[in-house]
């Protein structure tokens, strides 16, 4: 059965109606799986109605698609760790990127659209899609450890890519002109592919969840551009609401870290104005403590902050801390959770951990909420979070972390930070916090500490 | 569509997506990524149309690997999403 285009993309209007219905519905928490179930139907619909197009002939090679694609997503989603969340995300991003390039790609060879805006477009989705498939199993790499974390890079690296990059576009440039030279093509397809790789090296760590937000736009932007190459208003809609998404999701990143974006791609951060001697901050006034002594603090506490960092996520503790919480709270106190912006390595990457063990959603702070309240509170607990905490940001105006918005966790009555030793975080910094008089340093695995810190409570 | 009519739609897709992506909570930003990542597999439409044309083998090649690629953005992106806002929903 066929029907006419016009069909076709009235269907097409459809989806998109459900699809801005559904991030509606994520606006809150309540209404978020109603709104996903409702993009998921408008997925349907344009699946659906396009398996009507005029131009499928087969459906061989799409039910064989649909099967190899559609087993491989529901394992993943199926079997990944909340922990593992980033690493998911970062390959997600890469495979839409693909697909954009490769739907790009097969209409380039088709030769459907020779004109001049069909073939820039062409050009767009190719580039951008490949720089998001590369950049994004880069990043996937470093998440999940197969590669190191830390910043690589080569003298000369920016050259390199800034070459590549007019290169490439000089490459579209050429199609223009000339467009059936496949072999134009391919060239600009391996430039763009050796750009991914090259733009992701060099970012660290801890940049991650801007990189993530960042390539999460371009695989919106790489789905819009192949939209344009087919004229197909649900590639064009949907990709730039992905694209818009990814951005302010890199925006909100970026400011929470008081960075600009061309400062996390391609700076690296400004050298220390004098060199900050690592124990001339520690000398003498770190207080080493006990989980016995913390339970002892911890129970006549009336209130309790926990400022979660990826070493949560690293020691999986998300479990103990809810069991800690759940055992302050028998003893008559209140606890909330400190979530600054950039802890972990995703936007909202330790809000999804707190959900999985359980905890309150309206129990999580974003840091605006939480940072006046941290002088009423009896102790606060920090757990696998450095720089955040960092109380330079704040004071020291020669520190490279200066003006970044940080949790105020030295403002509590008594600070607890367990940590398994003095390293310094991301940011290579001592942390003055660490040897205040109000801070108590508990050395130790972050889970062992979490659990022997409830069973002291719940003996005393 | 004319080039003009396609401008439009990205350029007011855009502001609307930024102004619905703002309202979004701290909290859910893991969710709207992936979710997003589900959206983004509308590619699937496209992909779809390369692997059944009668367009040639490399046509249909592409087409396959983009089927792949989209659905498994969309199947495990819409189910992800879904095994995470589950988690947030319950009190």
């Amino acid at each position: 059965m066929q029907i006419s285009d016009n069909w076709i993309d009235i269907a097409y209007l459809i989806s998109a109606i459900l699809f801005v219905l559904g991030i509606k519905g994520l606006t809150k928490p309540k209404t978020a799986v109603r709104g996903n179930m409702l993009a998921a139907a408008g997925m349907g619909v344009a699946c659906v109605v396009t398996l009507l197009h005029r131009d499928i002939v087969t459906y061989e090679i799409i039910i064989a698609g649909v099967i190899v694609g559609g087993v491989i997503g529901a394992i993943l989603a199926k079997k990944v760790q909340m922990t593992a969340m980033p690493q998911l995300v970062a390959l997600l991003n890469g495979f839409g990127g693909g697909a954009s390039f490769a739907v790009a790609a097969a209409e380039f060879f088709r030769g459907g659209h020779p004109d001049v805006v069909g073939i820039i477009a062409t050009g767009a989705a190719v580039l951008i899609g490949a720089v998001t498939l590369t950049g994004s199993f880069v990043a996937f790499a470093k998440l999940q450890e197969l590669i190191g974390g830390k910043p690589m890079g080569f003298p000369g690296m920016k050259l390199v890519n800034a070459l590549l990059l007019i290169g490439s576009l000089v490459a579209i440039g050429y199609l223009v002109m000339n467009p059936g030279t496949p072999l134009v093509f391919w060239a600009l397809a391996i430039a763009a592919a050796v750009l991914g790789v090259l733009l992701v090296l060099p970012i660290g760590g801890a940049d991650m969840p801007v990189v993530i937000a960042l390539l999460n736009s371009y695989s919106g932007i790489a789905a819009s551009a192949a939209g344009f190459v087919m004229g197909n208003s649900a590639l064009i809609v949907t990709g730039s609401l992905v694209g818009a998404s990814g951005l302010i999701l890199t925006q909100i990143m970026c400011k929470a870290m008081n960075r600009s974006l061309t400062n996390v791609l391609f700076g690296v951060m400004a050298e220390a104005g004098e060199a900050m001697d690592q124990d001339e901050v520690y000398e003498g006034k770190i207080k080493s403590t006990s989980a016995e002594e913390v339970a002892m603090v911890l129970e006549t506490a009336q209130r309790v902050v926990i400022v979660p960092g990826f070493g949560l996520a690293m020691a999986q503790a998300q479990h103990a801390v809810r069991e800690l919480a759940d055992t302050i709270e028998a003893h008559g106190g209140e606890v909330e959770y400190a979530i600054h912006p950039v802890a972990g390595r995703m936007p909202g990457h330790m809000n999804v951990l707190l959900a999985e063990a359980e905890v309150p959603y309206d129990k999580l702070k974003d840091m605006d909420a939480i940072n006046p309240t941290f002088e009423q509170t009896d102790v606060a607990i920090v757990l696998g979070a450095n720089d955040v905490t960092n109380p330079l940001a704040r004071e020291d105006k020669g520190s490279p972390i200066y003006g970044m918005p940080i949790l105020n966790v030295d403002k509590a009555k008594t600070v607890v930070v367990v940590k398994r030793s003095l390293s310094p975080g991301f940011a290579g910094l001592p942390n003055p916090l660490f040897a205040k008089d109000n801070t108590l340093m508990l050395f130790g695995d972050g889970k062992g500490a979490v659990v022997d810190i409830t069973t002291a409570l719940k003996e005393g | 569509m004319d080039f003009v009519a396609q401008l439009t739609l990205f350029v007011l897709a855009i502001f609307l997506g930024v102004e619905l992506i703002t309202k979004v909570p701290p909290t859910l930003h893991t969710p709207l990524m992936s979710g997003s990542n589900a959206i983004s597999g509308i590619t699937l439409v496209g992909a779809l149309i390369a692997a059944g044309s009668d367009a040639g083998l490399l046509i249909n090649v592409l087409g396959f690997i983009a089927v792949v690629l989209a659905t498994i953005n969309v199947i495990g992106g819409f189910m992800v999403t879904n095994r995470m806002l589950a988690m947030f929903k319950r009190k």
